[in-house]
């Protein structure tokens, strides 16, 4: 028997992302400033999911609350911009604002189990709103335009937001992909499957799940900044919405809980389902919410997931495998 | 007087929360599970009822003792096609499919009902515009007084259930031991059931009020949830009895809060929550408790 | 007549085969001692039998009923009570509520009353919640719990299990009351001695399987003990 990480497939299709990704940059060379803030979209959704399925998927810890983080991005873009520094330096300031604020927010959230956490972060996400709402210099309860990027000719503006989002779905993904596969992946597999057992083996349980904790509060920052950059009009109703949470639990839960490549597949379906039902609505969102519990009590590995188990596929090698060698298949 | 007008007003205002939160209180108390569509439940209670008002043009009480076998009926539905399956799959299942349950119910009741906010206010008699003046900066509606009793009632009722009644005994027994009460001829399927259905009834009562005090809308659910919730954990987790008092502290902290800023309300409920958990760090009981 | 058969029983726990293809009969009226090893199994086949574990292959035939796939508190309203191994009563309900908890539709000759008789030291615990309980009460209320519904058989899973032998004999005095009523039962028991008293037939498991059955009083002591632990000369 061996241990086995690579495999051909995942060689082909790691080199595979990479490439795709260099593609990607040249997109808003080719595209319409439409199809580029379409595609950055995109991005910004495959981010979220990603960032919450390390939250849930490898921390075991279900977040209705990371709009707050979301917002913070957005806000926090508008603010730093109106202190007079460069709106992309200010992007920049905002994404690590966001996470600067997940770790006292963690020191306590993470001793939260299950609903206590879920709800006590959506709690937190409506507090932070409700200051921002109290702050007349955010424009309070009826918005706020990121008017420094106006400054850019419109064209150039979309590329470099599509630019920077590309960067930070990358930078993440990456971020993640690494983590996976340190050492402290494997005590957060291990967290997964047994949580009690993990610490009584010495693993540090609260200390592993704040890495993630704090990379998702970086990551959902970045994507609200991509929002507030992407959109340029912010308002705390809709930024600070549970909907974001209910969009990546959607995301997470029909892509693959727990899997790595699951929430990119979630992200790109979300985004189909987007531009084919233009409209929206309420029987949009019927059909997410039924999908999404369908999912979860008929599914729970996903499509992904499912796809994985069944083939025993494996793109994106974050974890290992055990392979029978040559001489114990002819035994068995 | 202002302070204890306030306070009055705070103790009248959680008692509706205690109502709203009760049902939250019975399912986590019995199955473990925080149910993420309570609130939507309660709103959907109180469109049940504007829709039988809006047809019948009954008092809004006389339609709700109508809509009231619908709900328990509901709460037997839902236990049965989600949450039964969800019990069996680890504990963010259940959370996971309420959750699509909640935006489901939004948005199938804005569908159904236009996105309009409704109220059951004028339907519901005099009871929404007496009130007693005690003195000059001290008074006493008859609806806070109307529900506030009703939710002393109520867990009064639920009370005697669990301490007196065969299918009460039953109902701890499950709760606190599900796999041993089965051992002793207990079906934790129908307990399960039933305890969902008296959660899902005693949302509508909630549902009810709210209807009566204020309007409501497709998308007032995940607020009362929220407060169900915050009441729930103010009170200790698992407790009967510190839900009520936990639904009457929020409801206190809120109007203190308005005291100082009118926008200050929820967020001083919030607050008060967000304290309680940091200074029980989230550890706490989880057995249904009876008081006594 | 037979009250009980288990026909080629298989259960799992996780990736562990904790009962192989277990066959056995027990007649109306008869107390069988189940003794083994720790791990041999013998909680799982009890838990089989009751219906609180979902055997993978094998029948469970009560009275001549199929039961194996009843839940457990079908086949309680059948007559098959369980004992559970660490008692496992209702915390937080007081000992009289423990019993009438269980009291079921089967009319017989168990009710509070009578419990309280055969188990008189329970009498002054009636109000108290069961948490407050020495391990000899806990006990008593566990298996006057069972007999509250009035089995036509009595699993018994290591009632002497972490109580001192005084109690421990007090438990068998009182179960030799409950025994004389005419129950049939199946008991756990890790006591050999105790198990070849009280029974009058024994079956031996070892690693899943029965591997000894006989009359407790035929059956040769040394013989015993070599299928418990396996020894060779056994098998």
């Amino acid at each position: 028997m061996k241990v086995q990480r690579w495999t051909p497939m995942s060689k082909i299709f790691t080199g595979g992302t990479v490439v795709a990704a260099l593609l990607l940059a040249s997109v808003p060379l080719v595209f319409d400033p439409d199809v580029v803030q379409k595609l950055t979209t995109l991005l910004i959704l495959m981010l979220l999911a990603v960032m919450w399925n390390a939250l849930a998927g490898y921390g075991g810890l279900l977040s209705v609350g990371q709009q707050a983080f979301i917002g913070i991005g957005a806000y926090g873009t508008v603010f730093f911009a109106d202190q007079g520094v460069s709106p992309y330096v200010a992007m920049l300031l905002a994404t690590l604002l966001a996470g600067l604020i997940s770790v006292p927010i963690s020191l306590f959230a993470l001793r939260l189990r299950a609903a206590q956490f879920a709800i006590g972060m959506w709690v937190i996400a409506e507090v932070i709103s409700i200051i921002v709402r109290l702050d007349q210099n955010l424009g309070a309860g009826t918005g706020i335009s990121l008017i420094q990027l106006n400054q850019y000719e419109p064209n150039f503006r979309q590329a470099y937001t599509f630019w920077l989002a590309l960067a930070f779905a990358v930078i993440f993904l990456a971020a993640l992909f690494f983590l996976l596969r340190s050492p402290l992946g494997a005590s957060l597999q291990a967290i997964r499957d047994d949580e009690d057992a993990a610490r009584s083996l010495g693993v540090r349980v609260v200390a592993r799940k704040r890495l993630l904790f704090v990379l998702a509060g970086l990551g959902c920052g970045a994507a609200g900044v991509l929002i507030a950059a992407n959109t340029l009009f912010i308002e705390p109703g809709s930024i600070f919405s549970v909907q974001w949470s209910a969009y990546m639990i959607f995301m997470v839960l029909v892509g693959g809980l727990g899997t790595f490549e699951g929430p990119i597949l979630g992200a790109i379906l979300l985004f189909a389902i987007q531009t084919t039902f233009t409209q929206g609505g309420p029987w949009y969102l019927v059909g997410l919410g039924a999908t999404a519990a369908l999912f979860a009590l008929v599914l729970p590995r996903g499509l992904w997931g499912t796809v994985e188990e069944r083939l025993g596929l494996r793109l994106l090698p974050v974890g290992y495998r055990v392979v029978k060698t040559k001489g114990e298949e002819r035994a068995a | 007087m202002t302070f204890v007008n306030a306070v009055l007003q705070g103790i009248f205002l959680g008692a509706f929360y205690a109502v709203l939160a009760c049902g939250l209180s019975i399912m986590f108390g019995v199955m473990r599970i925080i149910n993420l569509a309570h609130g939507d439940i309660a709103v959907l209670g109180a469109y049940v009822v504007f829709f039988i008002v809006e047809h019948t043009g009954v008092s809004a009480f006389v339609a709700f003792a109508v809509a009231l076998p619908v709900m328990i009926l509901l709460g037997y539905v839902l236990q049965l096609t989600v949450l039964e399956r969800s019990l069996k799959a680890g504990i963010l299942t259940p959370l996971l499919a309420t959750f699509g349950l909640s935006i489901v119910i939004q948005n199938l009741l804005q569908l159904t009902f236009s996105p309009d906010v409704h109220s059951l206010g004028s339907s519901a008699g005099l009871i929404t515009t007496s009130s007693w003046q005690v003195t000059s900066g001290l008074s006493v509606s008859a609806l806070g007084m109307v529900i506030l009793v009703v939710a002393v009632v109520v867990f009064g009722a639920l009370q005697l259930f669990l301490s007196r009644t065969r299918a009460g005994w039953m109902m701890r027994a499950t709760a606190e031991d599900a796999d041993a009460a089965e051992l002793v001829g207990i079906d934790s399927r129908a307990v399960y059931a039933r305890a969902t259905a008296i959660a899902v009834a005693i949302a509508a009562l909630g549902g009810l009020f709210l209807g009566i005090r204020s309007v409501f809308g497709p998308l007032s659910g995940p607020t009362q949830l929220i407060f169900a919730f915050e009441a729930v954990v103010i009170g200790g987790m698992g407790s009967l009895w510190g839900t009520l008092l936990g639904g009457l502290a929020l409801g206190v902290a809120q109007t203190l809060g308005a005291q100082i800023h009118p926008q200050f309300a929820v967020m001083a409920g919030h607050l008060l929550f967000l304290a309680v958990l940091i200074v029980r760090f989230g550890g706490g009981r989880v057995v249904l408790r009876t008081g006594r | 007549m037979t009250l009980l058969r288990v026909e080629g029983l298989d259960c799992r726990y996780g990736l562990l085969q904790a009962v192989r293809a277990v066959s056995f009969e027990i007649a109306q009226g008869e107390i069988v001692a189940l003794i083994g090893a720790n791990g041999a199994g013998k909680t799982t086949l009890l838990r089989a039998i009751a219906g609180a574990h979902k055997p993978l292959a094998g029948r469970v035939v009560f009275d001549g009923v199929d039961i194996t796939r009843l839940p457990a508190h079908r086949r309680v309203s059948l007559g098959v009570a369980l004992v559970p191994e660490g008692r496992r009563l209702f915390p937080g309900l007081t000992v009289e509520e423990n019993l009438r908890v269980a009291a079921s539709r089967r009319r017989g000759r168990w009710t509070v009353e009578s419990v309280l008789e055969v188990f008189p030291l329970l009498r002054p615990r009636r109000q108290m919640p069961a948490a407050g309980l020495s391990g000899g009460e806990q006990q008593a209320v566990a298996i006057g719990r069972a007999l509250m519904c009035n089995p036509r058989l009595l699993l018994l899973d290591e009632v002497s299990l972490g109580l001192a032998p005084v109690v421990v004999d007090a438990v068998y005095r009182s179960l030799a009351g409950v025994i004389s009523e005419g129950a049939t039962v199946l008991l756990v028991e890790q006591d050999l001695t105790r198990a070849l008293k009280v029974a009058s037939r024994v079956l031996c498991m070892l690693e899943g399987r029965i591997v000894l059955e006989g009359d407790s009083k035929s059956l040769d002591r040394d013989r015993i003990v070599s299928a418990y632990f396996g020894l060779r000369r056994a098998v």
